[in-house]
């Protein structure tokens, strides 16, 4: 039996930021606590930057990789470029060290002595940067996966990772630590789903790489209902992931309860890495059941449409109203899907690629606004940010106006181009919903905008600490990306398009 | 008509816009010179459009559009939309409109706004309003206008919260950025109705796209409706008319600027500007006559029950941009005497808000206009640029606005049928009762006995108020006669809005009796005004023993009862329900509210009232759900 060939190249990226992962494991057991810190920063965004380049060196690249098991093209690219950026820029926020967001040893108890005396010694663990590693390799995997089984495993690696990095908040210890949970059991219930419509497909197909299913719904006509109820409870393994009404209910209070990078961080990732694999499957796998999957598709976007900004309106936490805002854009990037076109792909990464710089860039700032007991999230103690700390408070509005899709900014690109695609493929149910989610959207984010600008501050010890110079240059990119995108979109759109293919 | 190409167009709108950024960027340093940097763009930007009407004159009728390219902004797929400036007859107009009054504007707002420590933040937002509302009416596609809309938008957002030390005010601007999303809605559906039935969004691709016959009358009303909502929400038509009198809270040149001259009328501008879709598609045509229709009464009702002066110009010039929207539904005969009346109000209108605000000046700040009286001795200059801009809204020959809204009145009665005559006597009805409020508001704040409040000094206005005040009332007299005069305006705008030389319809009444119908209604208006108002003191607080029918209009015809009742309310409500479902109901499903009293983890659990079990619970209804949908929907 001849050993199965490995294009190590095509997939040196992911390969480049798993052993990254690995070496800081190693420096965390081993290195002497004083340099960790700077070894692991080190180590982080050296392979970041190296993936990249070799990412950028395959680009070109069309062909499935590792036996069928991945497809290495130009949208898997495409997204794991995506995916590098905002792990770069998550991981920026991860490494600030001005003030403390993550706990110093996520394995005491809270409220103990042990952490007490971690805390009082300046004692800090690093091993958020191998965990972030991990995720982002897992997050690159996601997208690029031609494989159910591929798919399951990426999935795991990307999630696993996550559920301990929410549970690292330095303050409000037990609602973190209840978030981490949470998503752990939900996650692992939703991958239960996804196992069992595997199985059911495989019953079908009789394999597991999409080509396989592919050629098999072509065979069988597609009216199969074990291919049905595999495609179903698939469907819910990855609406899960993109937090898609009806299940949704864990995003906010993971959103809340986690570490503000890491809330960041997995916002923009996770949906990346999400949407990427979903639009794989829905396009290249399973198109030929789109006159099944759409109808349900079209249903769920406008719950979750209509879930994510009505409720919004209601929270009085600034992160639960962007856990619910990030909701909302699952809704919208859905109409993505549901195009089924050239178009449709397209607009769905230039979507995510917008996306994913205006929703760090907002948490990001989120992390500014602090009062001595931490980050301050209450939407009543934003009143008046505007007169205290102009520049701020200017940053947030252009951060929220991207994620409102008002126009010159990238928001209104990206929105403009998925209900454009979707409009084109006659879908004018969802698109008419979009718009009139947009519109109520907009409500939300202006209320904050009303709030930061339209009342004078209380002073009640919330004010705007000065970062470090990473969480500076994060929030930096992310607010010249997304003025940037919004005026001058062509040069990102054209790469997108000219690059956004599956391999056949 | 043929469209050139010009390379100086970017100026009109870059001037303003970096001198707003400029401004804006700069902070503190500029704080003493920031007002003479913004007043300078402003008038800048107005020589510009100086040159341009030169050169356009220059070219023949046909050809005097020109147009130019600055870059591709957004290319997806089969998809493209060009930054591209078009400035041809009808946009012209405005520019020297937006610029010229704009100016005017900025050297008022110096005095008048010189105790304001935020002046320089002032000024770079009037100029950011300057720079969007010139890309608004200089955009060559319904998305680039849609850029300038949004813009427009927050500026003004921006401008009418400028006090924001009361929350009433933050109330206002948030109320009017509410309405206006909703206009906004309707112009997002029109741009995606156009990008579907014509594959562009350009007004020359649409235009040609209708004459090809590649829409069906369907599709075309839909388009129609759904700019008519654009037009309604921001130029404050019924059903969305409610913003624009609380929007008076902001600074009073911003009334000037934005609610009385420029942007409001938007609404106007957008719907001649798409009179290719309303001219093929009769119910949307329809529609609009309509609503410009119940508008113009709509608001002639409330000036008649203001005593705050600025809310009772506020709801006049909603009841004047009914006129226009009206004339706008007229068809090819209405658009060039919308545009004539757009142009003469946005100076009598502008100039009579700045006499408003000179006699706020003058009084304190005060807007009673029941605590006014006598100020014509006192502030003699206000007293007659604010009476020139009198007799031209009421339409007293020569002043410009009998000019324009007798040419509506005509065409509404020439409009044919039944149709024609109500729309005549609306039009006619409008008049009796505009003559009515504005004369009450004049003899309520010039004539009489004073009714001052003790600490007022009443006195008149430094130069620099009183000098755009002088300019812009030399417009209330003369613009009427010059845009008239041979049909000057309507030839010259011709080209673009009326490209079939329709002909003259058969006319129902000659011009003569219908100016002098017009007269009457004035006429008739002033002396019940008088009357009422002009032989009987006036109490300094409003009676309270009046009939239902003044209540009702003093509550601006119960507008906000009824947004609240009908829109808020429900709104709120199924808000909380929904919330309400999402935290809690799922649970009680699960676990029975005995479960509730099983919190365990203290205060910080409050937070947080969701349990994972009913999560769960709602993933897996999900399931169920999603799993007998697909087998229902295939099989």
């Amino acid at each position: 039996m001849n050993a199965p060939n490995i294009e190590y190249g095509m997939l040196g990226p992911i390969l480049i930021i798993l052993g990254a992962a690995l070496i800081g494991v190693l420096i965390e057991a081993f290195v002497s606590r004083k340099y960790r810190y700077v070894l692991q920063v080190g180590t982080s965004f050296a392979a970041v930057a190296l993936a990249f380049l070799q990412l950028f060196l395959i680009r070109h690249t069309s062909s499935k990789a590792a036996v069928g098991s991945m497809s290495i093209d130009g949208a898997a690219i495409v997204l794991q470029g995506s995916v590098l950026i905002f792990g770069f820029l998550g991981l920026l926020l991860i490494a600030e060290r001005g003030f403390q967001s993550f706990t110093a040893q996520a394995a005491a108890i809270p409220g103990s002595n042990e952490e007490q005396k971690a805390l009082v010694s300046g004692l800090q663990q690093t091993e958020v940067f191998p965990l972030t590693l991990f995720a982002i390799s897992g997050a690159m995997l996601f997208p690029a996966a031609n494989d159910l089984l591929t798919l399951f495993v990426s999935l795991e690696v990307l999630s696993l990772p996550l559920y301990l990095m929410a549970g690292l908040s330095q303050r409000r210890r037990l609602l973190s630590q209840e978030a981490a949970l949470k998503y752990f059991l939900l996650g692992a219930f939703a991958s239960a789903f996804f196992l069992f419509g595997s199985a059911f497909i495989y019953g079908q197909a009789g394999s597991t790489t999409f080509d396989g299913i592919r050629k098999s719904i072509v065979e069988s006509g597609g009216s199969d209902q074990f291919l049905l109820v595999g495609l179903a409870l698939l469907t819910v393994g990855l609406l899960f992931k993109v937090s898609a009404a009806p299940f949704h209910a864990w995003t906010p209070d993971v959103y809340q309860g986690s570490p503000t990078p890491i809330t960041a961080f997995m916002a923009a990732v996770t949906k990346v890495a999400a949407f990427g694999a979903a639009i794989r499957i829905y396009y290249f796998a399973v198109g030929g059941l789109v006159w099944s999957w759409r109808p349900i598709l079209i249903a769920i976007s406008i719950a979750t449409m209509a879930i994510g900004t009505v409720i919004a309106i209601a929270q009085k936490d600034v992160k639960r109203v962007l856990a619910y805002s990030a909701i909302a854009h699952s809704g919208f990037l859905l109409t993505g899907i549901i195009a089924l076109s050239k178009d449709g792909l397209n607009a769905t990464l230039i979507y995510l690629f917008t996306y994913g710089f205006t929703t760090i860039g907002t948490f990001a700032i989120l992390t500014l606004v602090r009062d001595s007991g931490g980050e301050v999230s209450d939407l009543n103690r934003w009143v008046g940010l505007g007169k205290r700390s102009p520049l701020v408070a200017a940053t947030f509005t252009l951060f929220l106006l991207g994620l409102a899709g008002i126009p010159l900014t990238s928001g209104f690109v990206g929105k403009f181009a998925i209900f454009s695609a979707a409009y084109k493929s006659g879908n004018i149910s969802v698109v008419v919903a979009g718009v009139l989610a947009s519109a109520i959207a907009a409500f939300f984010y202006i209320r904050i905008i009303v709030m930061m600008y339209f009342s004078d501050p209380v002073e009640d010890g919330t004010s705007v600490v000065i970062p470090s110079k990473v969480t500076v240059a994060a929030i930096a990119i992310c607010a010249v990306a997304t003025l940037v995108m919004g005026i001058y979109p062509q040069p990102v759109i054209s790469a997108i398009n000219s690059l956004a293919f599956f391999a056949g | 008509m043929s469209l050139g190409t010009s390379s100086t167009l970017v100026y009109l709108i870059a001037i303003p816009l970096f001198s707003s950024a400029f401004l804006l960027l700069a902070g503190r340093a500029l704080d003493r010179i920031g007002h003479l940097i913004g007043t300078a763009a402003s008038a800048s930007s107005f020589i510009v459009a100086l040159f341009e009407l030169n050169k356009m004159l220059g070219r023949d009728g046909e050809s005097r559009g020109v147009t130019q390219h600055l870059f591709t902004w957004i290319n997806v797929g089969s998809f493209q939309v060009d930054a591209t400036l078009l400035l041809d007859q009808l946009s012209i107009c405005f520019v020297l409109l937006i610029t010229g009054v704009g100016t005017l504007i900025h050297i008022y707002s110096i005095s008048y706004m010189s105790h304001d420590i935020d002046r320089r933040r002032f000024f770079a937002f009037l100029n950011l309003f300057i720079a969007a509302m010139l890309l608004l009416v200089l955009g060559n596609s319904y998305l680039n206008l849609y850029v300038g809309w949004e813009g427009v938008g927050l500026a003004s957002y921006l401008l009418i919260g400028f006090w924001n030390q009361k929350p009433t005010y933050a109330t206002a601007a948030k109320k009017a950025f509410v309405a206006n999303r909703v206009g906004d809605v309707g112009l997002s559906l029109a741009v995606m109705i156009a990008f579907v039935q014509f594959g562009s969004v350009t007004f020359e691709g649409v235009a040609k796209g209708i004459e090809a016959g590649s829409a069906s009358s369907t599709a075309l009303n839909a388009m129609g409706a759904a700019i008519l909502l654009a037009a309604v929400g921001k130029s404050a038509q019924f059903p969305l008319q409610a913003w624009l009198g609380d929007a008076m809270a902001g600074p009073t040149p911003v009334s000037a600027l934005i609610h009385a001259a420029t942007m409001v009328t938007a609404g106007v501008y957008l719907i001649s500007r798409s009179h290719f879709v309303f001219d093929n598609a009769p119910t949307a045509q329809l529609l609009v006559v309509i609503v410009g229709a119940i508008t113009l009464l709509f608001g002639a009702v409330i000036g008649m029950a203001k005593d705050d002066i600025k809310k009772a110009l506020a709801a006049s010039t909603m009841s004047q941009i009914g006129y226009m929207i009206l004339a706008t539904g007229l068809g090819p005969a209405g658009y060039a005497f919308a545009m004539m009346h757009l142009l003469t109000h946005g100076f009598f209108k502008a100039g009579m808000f700045l006499g408003a605000g000179s006699v706020m000046h003058g009084m304190n700040d005060e807007v009673d206009m029941r605590k006014y009286g006598a100020l014509r001795k006192v502030m003699p200059i206000t007293f007659a640029t604010f009476g020139l801009g009198y007799l031209a809204i009421i339409g007293v020959p020569p002043f410009a606005g009998f000019y324009s809204k007798d040419k509506i009145i005509e065409t509404a009665f020439n409009a044919g049928g039944s149709k024609g005559i109500i729309l005549g006597c609306i039009t006619l009805l409008g008049a009796v009762i505009t003559a009515f409020y504005m004369t009450r508001v004049m003899l309520m704040t010039f004539f009489g006995t004073k009714r001052w409040d003790s600490a007022a000094h009443p006195h008149e206005s430094p130069w620099l108020m009183t000098i755009p005040m002088i300019l812009l009332s030399i417009g209330s007299i003369t613009t009427g006669f010059i845009f008239s005069n041979g049909d000057r305006l309507k030839n010259f705008l011709a080209p673009v809005v009326d490209q079939h030389h329709h002909e003259h319809e058969a006319e129902l009444l000659a011009p003569m009796v219908v100016s002098g119908l017009a007269l009457l209604a004035v006429a008739i208006g002033i002396s019940i005004a008088i009357a009422k108002y002009g032989r009987k003191t006036i109490p300094a607080s409003a009676p309270t023993d009046v009939t239902i029918w003044t209540k009702i209009a003093r509550r601006d015809l119960l507008q906000d009862d009824f947004n609240e009742n009908v829109f808020m309310r429900p709104g709120q409500s199924i808000t909380r329900v929904l919330a309400y479902l999402d935290k809690r109901v799922v649970d009680g499903a699960v676990s029975g509210v005995g479960a509730m009293t099983l919190r365990l983890a203290g205060d910080l659990r409050k937070t947080q009232t969701g349990y994972v079990r009913s999560y769960a619970l709602l993933i897996l209804l999900g399931t169920v759900a999603v799993l007998t949908a697909i087998l229902v929907v295939t099989l």
